[in-house]
């Protein structure tokens, strides 16, 4: 009888309890606290949270090569490249590239945010240890894009993913506490002061013949962006077409929010003590942070080194915007800009290099993948 | 002299905080305009009343739409 029950007790999770786990479940419950009171990227860091406790529920073998069900989520939706290009479905559903195509131009600024993504490689590579495809999925932190920094991630460093994911959607929350003292730092109030002068209008087959374009364009020079590009921008083509509002809706709210359900939890789940308990995750941490200021500070510079050659100034907080987290970088510079003028709307002409940058970044990754892989 | 106040982008007007023949000065703010889930404050452009506005809250405009004209 007492056998019995030792050996049923035995079968329980708690004989099985490690420490590491429990320190788990903190950081776990930590991403549920930022997610449901502060409003943190709720919709991405309150399943992660719990991701990260249901892998760390001991002999519950949630992610058990070949039998877990997160594990069955992670490999069959990660692994293989289904849920990011999802995602990438829906945004490109979301996307306006009126603001962009209105002002060209600002496309350069889309791909100087990318520079902090570069310097933060090379400084995790020569600095501080980390191998080439380690250094590569930190740097893509700082292009402030969830989906392409787990599609990367998934690719080069699978053990470094939950992390590099948390870090970008961490900082994501926090664009608007990252970047105004960086903006603020780099440009004088005059600058601030710049008023754009206006966009010209952009017309229907313009915006129709752009997804398609661009398509041709990105893929055939960097093919290992094919998977995001191509989604992205077959929603961009239902969302423009105008003849297939039912698909456009499904990809932009149902598939999306169900493609994010599938995405955030077994990125969690990755999340298990032995990844997680080490001294590099602090320096993913800080090299991410760093991602984010540098690719800040790239695009305002470049913005400035543009106005050089430029007869219309354009504001260099705009630079900013670069850093791909829609809408919340334009946001931001709008904000900023509004503080220095009150009657300056940067809003729109934000949107331009913000929704560049998305792409921007996606480049970046394909090229990551094509020399590293 | 009259000065009309242009919608500075496309999206909803949230709030009208001015009345037709209602003084107001410059930077006083006339409405807020919602765009990207974000509400932005519309400045009054310069001193004088408000002779005409165009526009209730809620509606959707587009950019350089008059809101509203001051004399």
């Amino acid at each position: 009888m007492f056998d019995a029950i030792q050996s049923l007790s035995a079968t329980t999770g708690f004989w099985n309890l490690t420490p590491g786990m429990v320190f788990m479940w903190a950081v776990g419950l930590v991403l549920i606290y930022l997610a449901i009171s502060k409003q943190y990227e709720p919709l991405l860091l309150l399943p992660i949270g719990f991701g990260i406790i249901l892998a760390n529920l001991p002999l519950a073998g949630l992610m058990e090569p070949g039998e877990g069900l997160l594990w069955k989520f992670y490999e069959y939706g990660i692994q293989w490249e289904v849920i990011p290009p999802l995602i990438f479905l829906g945004l490109g559903a979301l996307t306006d590239f009126g603001p962009l195509l209105a002002m060209p131009s600002l496309i350069f600024l889309g791909a100087a945010a990318q520079g902090g993504v570069y310097l933060t490689f090379f400084i995790a590579n020569s600095l501080l240890g980390f191998d080439l495809m380690e250094s590569a999925t930190i740097g893509i932190i700082g292009g402030a894009d969830g989906p392409t920094t787990i599609f990367l991630a998934s690719k080069l460093a699978p053990h470094m993913l939950g992390i590099c994911a948390v870090a970008a959607y961490s900082y994501m929350a926090l664009v608007p506490i990252i970047q105004p003292p960086v903006m603020k730092a780099l440009t004088s109030e005059k600058e601030r002061r710049i008023r754009m002068k206006k966009g010209r209008k952009v017309k229907r087959l313009e915006k129709l013949l752009f997804p398609i374009i661009a398509t041709f364009v990105i893929v055939l020079i960097v093919p290992a962006s094919a998977p995001l590009i191509s989604m992205f921008m077959v929603g961009n083509l239902f969302r423009e077409s105008n003849v297939v509002e039912r698909l456009t809706k499904t990809s932009q709210e149902e598939l999306l929010n169900i493609a994010t359900i599938f995405l955030g939890l077994p990125v969690g789940a990755t999340m298990n003590a032995e990844n997680f308990l080490q001294w590099k995750v602090i320096f993913v941490f800080v090299l991410g942070l760093c991602a984010f200021i540098l690719s800040t500070a790239v695009g305002v510079c470049i913005a400035k080194v543009m106005n050089l050659f430029r007869k219309n100034k354009i504001n260099p907080l705009l630079g900013a915007a670069g850093v791909s987290a829609v809408p919340m970088a334009a946001r931001v510079v709008h904000k900023v800009g509004q503080e220095a003028d009150k009657k300056n709307y940067l809003l729109m002409y934000a949107m331009g290099p913000n929704v560049a940058g998305v792409i921007g970044t996606v480049i970046a990754a394909g090229i990551f993948l094509t020399l590293l892989q | 002299m009259s000065e009309e106040l242009l919608a500075p982008m496309a999206g909803k007007i949230v709030q009208v905080n001015v009345k037709v023949g209602g003084s107001v000065k410059e930077d006083d703010e006339a409405m807020v305009i919602e765009a990207m889930k974000m509400k932005t404050p519309i400045y009054i452009p310069c001193d004088g009343s408000v002779v005409r506005i165009n526009v209730n809250e809620g509606d959707d405009v587009e950019e350089d739409d008059v809101l509203l004209i001051v004399e």
